[in-house]
């Protein structure tokens, strides 16, 4: 099924006989091994959740997290290598910084989007240099523009969406996301995500998992935060109802 | 741009004035009066920096009180001695726990207050709910006021600090343009420094802090006085209130004025 690029995937810079850039496929495949990331956008808010696997006891339980606050009401999740995360975000941060300066106004999320997306894009340019291996999920609530949602992929292309997905079960997620009715009040929007990360979750292969949350839209005032505790724990119970229903369910007879 | 300019280029003409000079001509032609408060000083290629204030913010006058602290200052900009806007807010909230009272020139009030806007806003990055102390956004201002005066270049602003830390203890200072600050139970800047703070020091309880009735009091009292005195301020003015129930900027009020006074005055 995966392609060998024998020669043709040393570097960037290189195309393949048949037209494809082997270092930004091999960039969706370390995406495809991270934990789970969605976003939905509802109707006064976005939230963004994660499938945070837990590889070791010995953490933290808010280390290594993958949700980022970029400015005061931009929000953003990363699914890939969280190193590359960091260091994305950081740019994100002084775009977003750059253009307050100038204009005085929080940048408005599609422009945050270009260039951090044209950032990701020119790495792929280059043989000196490696793809983000990312997927990059951005949301922000305003007054004016309401809730906006975003993706920015290891090739650097970047769409807007009402829900997407990242991941290890980003084809499970999508599946499920289809379900969704579009404008969700705040309380379905944070179910929806908690019951979409708990379902997907694999239990077999990933013991351990922390489920975390971004949030923002007009019941955090226009301010993006990072697990709101009552919204987080209702998206929690809401994922472990879910999963009980469905144990339950194959344990008849 | 300035990675450009070639330092050994000839000039682009020989025996003729600089630009922006005048040709000296023989006969002692008078020279351009410089205004005697302005200091300019020769900044990089050829600009000069001035250290004279344009668009100026009079007093502003803060109070600490048991629970917190107060801060207030008039709505007026004046251009020299023209009262040129007079609806503008010189008392600003920073962030939950910081209110800041800016005057002196009002553009590098702005100015710093940008750069500090955006420093809330990396603190809020940080994902860990932790907002800037009073004490620790006075002392940044310091170390910036300090090395611009240092530099012959100042910010030429008088600001007053204010807020609780997370326990409620009140914090109230003082930063001027030459990195200066002190700390008290009053401070102010412009003429407040010398026809509100003796009032206010006047009716310090010795042995507690004010009241917030006192402090509120105070401030009426004083703003009043600074109205009939001060000609660089108008009757108009807002108050900020921060303590552990809140941070918010409050007004805009009005000075009782009354200067049926006047008629009483005879002889000059």
């Amino acid at each position: 099924m995966s392609t060998i690029g024998t020669g043709y995937d040393l570097s960037a810079s290189q195309f393949s006989p048949d037209g494809r850039v082997f270092q930004i496929d091999y960039a969706s495949k370390a995406v495809e091994k991270s934990g789970t990331v969605i976003g939905i956008r509802g109707k006064d808010a976005v939230v963004l959740a994660v499938e945070k696997i837990i590889s070791s006891k010995l953490y933290e339980p808010d280390a290594g997290g993958r949700i980022f606050t970029i400015e005061k009401n931009i929000g953003m999740a990363v699914a890939g290598l969280v190193a590359d995360g960091n260091y994305v975000a950081d740019i994100a941060r002084q775009e977003a910084a750059n253009y307050r300066q100038q204009f005085e106004h929080a940048i408005p999320l599609k422009h945050l989007c270009d260039r951090v997306a044209g950032y990701v894009h020119a790495y792929t340019l280059y043989s000196a240099v490696r793809p983000f291996g990312l997927s990059i999920i951005l949301a922000s609530w305003d007054e004016v523009e309401g809730p906006q949602l975003y993706k920015i992929e290891p090739s650097g292309s970047s769409f807007g969406y009402f829900a997407c997905a990242s991941g290890k079960a980003k084809q499970l997620a999508k599946t499920e996301m289809e379900k969704l009715k579009t404008d969700m009040k705040i309380d379905d929007l944070v179910k929806s995500a908690g019951e979409i990360i708990y379902k997907v979750h694999d239990d077999l292969k990933d013991a351990d998992f922390r489920f975390e949350m971004g949030l923002v839209g007009r019941v955090t005032e226009g301010l993006h935060l990072i697990n709101p505790p009552e919204l987080t724990e209702k998206a929690r119970n809401a994922g472990d109802a879910a999963n009980k229903e469905e144990d339950s369910d194959n344990e008849t007879r | 741009m300035l990675n450009n300019y070639n330092s050994l280029a000839q000039p682009l003409w020989q025996n003729g004035p600089a630009p922006g000079e005048f040709y000296k001509f023989t006969g002692g032609q008078m020279p351009v009066q410089q205004l005697p408060r302005e200091l300019t000083t020769v900044g990089p290629y050829g600009t000069k920096h001035s250290t004279a204030a344009i668009t100026t913010g009079s007093s502003v006058l803060g109070i600490r009180y048991d629970e917190g602290v107060m801060l207030a200052a008039d709505t007026l900009v004046s251009y020299g001695s023209l009262a040129r806007y007079q609806n503008i807010e010189r008392v600003f909230k920073i962030n939950k726990n910081i209110l800041l009272g800016g005057s002196g020139d009002f553009a590098d009030i702005q100015s710093i207050k940008r750069n500090i806007d955006q420093k809330m806003i990396e603190d809020q990055c940080c994902d860990d709910n932790i907002e800037m102390k009073p004490k620790s956004l006075a002392s940044w201002m310091t170390r910036v006021l300090y090395n611009r005066r240092s530099r012959m270049n100042p910010l030429y602003i008088d600001v007053v600090v204010g807020g609780v830390d997370n326990e409620g203890t009140p914090y109230l200072a003082n930063v001027d343009l030459r990195g200066r600050s002190h700390e008290d139970y009053v401070v102010a800047t412009g003429f407040a420094r010398h026809l509100a703070i003796p009032l206010v020091r006047e009716k310090k309880p010795k042995d507690r802090d004010f009241t917030v009735v006192e402090a509120a009091e105070l401030i009426r009292t004083c703003m009043e006085v600074l109205y009939y005195r001060d000609t660089r301020n108008i009757s108009q003015y807002t108050v900020g209130v921060c303590s552990l129930n809140g941070c918010g900027v409050e007004g805009p009020f009005q000075v009782n004025e009354n200067w049926t006074f006047a008629e009483t005055i005879k002889g000059y």
